[in-house]
């Protein structure tokens, strides 16, 4: 295979950890919104958990964007 | 990307070391320059009903200093500016880069990577300083049974040592993901030709969301901060 073409095959599969953070950003916004809904009073108290989770989440996504990134431009 | 490219407006050089003044120096001085201003100016008048500038001013330590009370508690106070600091410091940045021909100072991962590793330092060092050698214990958490030792402790090594990375990378993914992405959509504008009002409309609701996430990021980066000190001060685990 031609070298460049594995790079960009490459960096486009390291993306693919983009969608673990998809799902887990999902996760925690909707969990976060049905308990929101149950117990509206006790929300504000868990918004800075929620901000926490969500980063947490997607810090790991973005390792594989950092990656996709490297391969690019290395 | 031309956004991303770092010129030099004045070459210096320091010891053989590139030291030159460059655009992204430029907007961290504007930036530093900005803060600065505005709260010199907004407390200049230190009235005991608030005037409209400072009650923006007090907002701002009120956020701040609720962030810190909540995450690592009273004894935490004594580092609140250096949470404030880093908190103004990236809003304004984040800020900054979203007017058109700006610089986004933080999209760079070498601003973020050593703002990250001063987080690091720092509450490594209060950590032995308030802890000696028993910080190290902040690695074996209580209740594990000893046979898991093994396993749990290289796990929360690494995960120690990964926050400057992860801190890092985070800010400037986010930050530099969010403004190609914008380019990308305007690109798309032109060579759409008559359809090109969907992207347009995108690209007017993502600048929106783009001041969000710059704001959710400087907030973000502030409250992992405070986490890291809150181990560091109280260390329950």
């Amino acid at each position: 295979m031609d070298p460049t073409a594995a790079k960009f095959i490459g960096a486009g599969l390291a993306c693919f950890a983009l969608i673990g953070a998809g799902i887990g950003i999902g996760n925690i916004f909707g969990n976060y919104l049905s308990g929101a809904l149950r117990n509206p009073s006790a929300a504000p108290g868990q918004f800075t958990n929620l901000l926490i989770g969500f980063a947490l989440a997607e810090a790991t996504g973005l390792f594989g964007l950092l990656i996709a990134l490297i391969i690019l431009f290395s | 990307m031309h956004q991303f490219e770092i010129n030099r407006l004045a070459e210096i050089e320091i010891f053989g070391i590139d030291a030159s003044f460059t655009n992204s120096s430029l907007f961290m001085v504007l930036g530093v320059a900005l803060i600065t201003g505005f709260f010199a100016l907004a407390m200049n008048g230190r009235s005991l009903v608030p005037t409209r500038m400072q009650s923006v001013a007090e907002l701002c330590y009120e956020f701040v200093a609720n962030m810190v009370r909540e995450n690592v508690g009273q004894a935490g106070m004594k580092y609140f500016p250096f949470v404030f600091t880093l908190f103004t410091y990236i809003l304004v940045m984040n800020l900054l880069g979203m007017i058109p021909y700006s610089f986004t100072v933080t999209s760079h991962i070498i601003v973020t990577f050593a703002l990250a590793a001063l987080v690091f330092v720092v509450v490594t060092a209060i950590g032995f300083a308030r802890h000696g050698l028993g910080y190290l214990k902040l690695f074996v958490p209580e209740g594990v049974p000893i046979w898991l030792m093994p396993l749990i402790v290289p796990i929360e090594l690494i995960s120690y040592l990964i926050r400057p990375i992860s801190l890092s990378v985070r800010l400037f993914a986010n930050m530099m993901a969010g403004h190609t992405m914008l380019k990308v959509f305007a690109g798309f504008v032109v060579s759409l030709g008559i359809f090109g009002f969907a992207p347009l409309l995108f690209t007017v609701a993502f600048t929106g969301l783009e001041f969000v996430v710059a704001f959710l990021q400087a907030f973000i980066f502030a409250v992992l901060t405070c986490i890291y000190l809150n181990d560091a001060v109280n260390m329950h685990h």
